[in-house]
């Protein structure tokens, strides 16, 4: 790559040359404030904060989008900078509502901490006209609240190019503009599939989730309830992101020692059900492939992806695993086969589930899903909720003891626990798969070609005798490409495995939010990935028809994989929805 | 301003449809086809209402957030039919001196509708626009073609009563 030298506050540097001044001064240790920029996706120049003087320009240039040339001097810290950013700020506030105290993203939001680094003072400075506030909560999981909206657009490129929907865009001009859906109708209103990433893409406190920490307090008030949690298996290695940890961060000991201590009877983990669904779904497979059934299956455990089919390509939906996920999974089996082992009414227990994603509380509340004449699960929490109301119960997280989770439903395998990263559904079921084929223990259990962040990863299997092509792909906007050839009939796969959001369940709408400045330089959801594998190496299972608890509940309830008792408790069905 | 919304029943035609898909089929696949589609598109229904608007983000594989953005951006692109009687009232500099906007909102009043909107049943539909160049008879309105000069608040009851 060919090479320019430029200056940036004196220091001479050489960069590649198709570099903005934003990348080069990253490169030199020079940071320079943010507020739409999001790499590759939102590269527009719109909010000013990034100005710099360039030597020889007319007037300040925005370095997110400006490239670098040969001998360019450059200055990213004096008066005339600071002035501007400070009035882009007052600016900004004029229009924002200011109930910082007790906003969502108080501590965690981006324009809050750029107003405290350039000392405004004045937050009423510009204070005149407001535009109409506009507060849509009516899909129960995604709130949108412009009135704190700064028009950055990051939301509006997670939706239309990370996922490939935009279903959210900007409406109207001038002193008008506010981003909305088409022709403002609410977003339940619009083929919206709540896969959240508007809401981690956001700055500020104008996207949050549906807050139902207070369903669960209550929950846990109230003598009746016997609350059971179970926590989805990417949350053990981001939780502690909500605490300061550094990304990567594996707190699953410390994690049940809290949920302990908030007040729940059981902390079980969806590992549990996640090596369920693998044992269902590999059945399934296996079926499908030995009696032409239709091919490629493709996984069900991602609810944003799931609503995607049921909206964008219903055609597919015979495609599509009859397993419920997990979550679902875990919340029938509860209710069913642990309440009666225990002897409780299953309409006296509560299930709460701790997942890194918004589309789990639409799913939580679908109504073809509740084995035991009550919804399987009854609140799904994100992990930003889950991290508040460790907060609010007054736990010191970083000084807890490891603590391990309750049996039988908190037994896991490494199988379960890669579910949480994009390849890990797929890996998780070739090894159950392979096994059911070969009839013999698997001497290789990794199958690395499917792990990793690219959007799309193929392989070639060969088990028993069987060629299996498969493909797992994360992010809708790379679903399309390979949900297109699955529609003319040019896909050669058996098996794929989809989830709604780039890199897995890691890198979820209901995961910690960190800020662009990290989310643009780190690799979220490999880092968080990568404690995920290391977990899977770590135990003595690491095949998900080897758990324990999945033989027992197999002996006593469900007899055989696929078997009648378990297609009533774990399986369901899709719909067509309407678009419009 | 913000564009207000139609409350008026969609009545396109199959012929309407087959002549806008035509002409969508001649543009496909160009970049920046959008701006002339909409265009073409309001020249055939008047207005530019959702059903028109799914119908082109279908064919042209945008969503249809992405189409009403563009919509709603341009002062070209109306979501509201024209009325059986169209008012226009020119709020241009000299007129909006006079006070046009007391005009304004006076008509804005007695129909129940926003400039930019339309009577539930058609009858009527409202328009603030810019200069019409008769400044000398400021401020002006125009009815279906008919311009009214040196209007006051007053005479607005009696030009209306015309137009029943």
């Amino acid at each position: 790559m060919e090479l320019v030298n430029i200056k940036i506050n004196g220091i001479p540097l050489s960069v590649q040359k198709d570099f903005t001044i934003l990348e080069a001064a990253r490169q030199a240790g020079i940071r320079i404030p943010t507020l739409c920029y999001l790499k590759g996706i939102n590269e527009i120049g719109a909010c000013r904060m990034c100005v710099v003087e360039v030597k020889g320009a007319r007037s300040l240039v925005a370095s997110c989008v400006y490239p670098v040339s040969e001998g360019m001097e450059v200055q990213t810290n004096t008066q005339k900078i600071h002035d501007s950013r400070k009035k882009t700020l007052e600016l900004i506030l004029s229009t924002h509502k200011r109930e910082c105290l007790s906003c969502v993203r108080s501590g965690n939001c981006e324009l809050q901490k750029l107003c405290r680094d350039y000392g405004i003072e004045d937050e009423r400075h510009y204070e005149g006209t407001m535009p109409e506030p506009y507060y849509d909560s009516s899909t129960g999981v995604i709130v949108r609240d412009n009135s704190k909206c700064i028009l950055c657009r990051r939301c509006v490129a997670a939706c239309a190019q990370q996922q490939g929907i935009g279903v959210i865009g900007v409406n109207d001009r001038g002193f008008d503009t506010h981003i909305g859906c088409a022709f403002d109708k609410p977003l339940a209103a619009v083929p919206c599939v709540s896969c959240g990433q508007c809401i981690v893409a956001c700055p500020t406190g104008a996207l949050h989730e549906k807050d139902d920490t207070g369903l669960v307090w209550e929950a846990l008030a109230d003598p009746s309830k016997y609350v059971i949690v179970n926590t989805a298996p990417s949350i053990r290695v981001t939780l502690g992101e909500c605490f300061g940890m550094p990304v990567g961060t594996n707190v699953k000991g410390k994690m049940v020692a809290a949920l302990r201590r908030i007040g729940f009877r059981k902390v079980f983990d969806t590992d549990f059900a996640a090596d369920l669904t693998i044992v269902e779904e590999a059945t399934e497979l296996i079926h499908r492939i030995q009696n032409g059934g239709t091919l490629p299956l493709i996984t069900s455990c991602s609810p944003g992806w799931i609503k995607y089919c049921e909206y964008y390509c219903p055609e597919l939906i015979k495609h599509l695993s009859t397993c419920k996920s997990p979550q679902q999974m875990f919340g029938a089996v509860t209710k069913t086969w642990f309440a009666q082992k225990e002897g409780i009414d299953p309409e006296d227990v509560f299930v709460v589930s701790i997942m890194p994603c918004t589309a789990k509380k639409f799913e939580s509340r679908r109504d073809e899903e509740s084995a035991s004449g009550y919804p399987d699960v009854d609140v799904a929490l994100t992990t930003r909720e889950l991290g508040h109301m460790i907060e609010r119960a007054g736990i010191d997280f970083i000084r807890l003891p490891d603590e391990e989770f309750d049996r039988p439903l908190g037994d896991s395998t490494g199988a379960g626990a890669i579910f949480g990263a994009t390849g890990g559904v797929m890996e998780a079921a070739l090894r159950t798969a392979a096994e059911m084929l070969m009839k013999k223990p698997l001497t290789k259990l990794d199958y690395r070609e499917v792990r990793g962040t690219q959007g799309v990863k193929e392989a070639d299997y060969q088990i028993a005798g069987l060629t299996l092509k498969v493909a797992a792909v994360s992010g809708l906007a790379n679903a399309k490409k390979i949900l297109e050839q699955i529609k003319t009939g040019q896909s050669e796969y058996q098996f794929v495995e989809i989830m709604a959001c780039p890199g897995g369940c890691v890198n979820g709408g209901g995961q910690p939010i960190q800020p662009a400045d990290v989310r643009n330089t780190t690799d979220l959801a490999g880092t968080r990935a990568k404690a995920l594998y290391e977990e899977d190496r770590s135990l003595p299972l690491r095949k998900s028809h080897e758990n324990p608890a999945v033989k027992v509940l197999y002996q006593d309830l469900l007899e055989y994989p696929g078997s009648e008792t378990a297609h009533e408790i774990l399986h369901t069905s899709y719909e067509k929805r309407q678009k419009y | 301003m913000k564009k207000g919304k139609t409350n008026i029943v969609f009545q396109g035609t199959k012929e309407q449809e087959e002549q806008l898909l035509d002409f969508i089929s001649r543009w496909k696949g160009e970049k920046g086809a959008l701006m002339p589609i909409l265009q073409k598109a309001q020249s055939i229904y008047g207005y530019l209402p959702i059903e028109v608007e799914e119908m082109i983000a279908e064919e042209l594989n945008l969503s249809l957030e992405e189409v009403y953005g563009v919509v709603s951006f341009y002062s070209q692109f109306t979501l509201n039919p024209k009325g059986k009687y169209a008012i226009s009232v020119c709020m241009g500099t000299a007129c909006y001196v006079k006070g046009a906007q007391l005009i304004l909102d006076e008509l804005s009043k007695k129909l129940g509708i926003k400039p930019g909107g339309i009577t539930p049943d058609g009858k009527y539909s409202l328009d603030a626009t810019r200069c019409l160049g008769a400044c000398g008879l400021a401020p002006v309105m125009v009815i279906n073609g008919q311009v009214y000069g040196k209007l006051k608040v007053e005479d607005l009851d009696k030009i209306l009563q015309k137009y029943n």
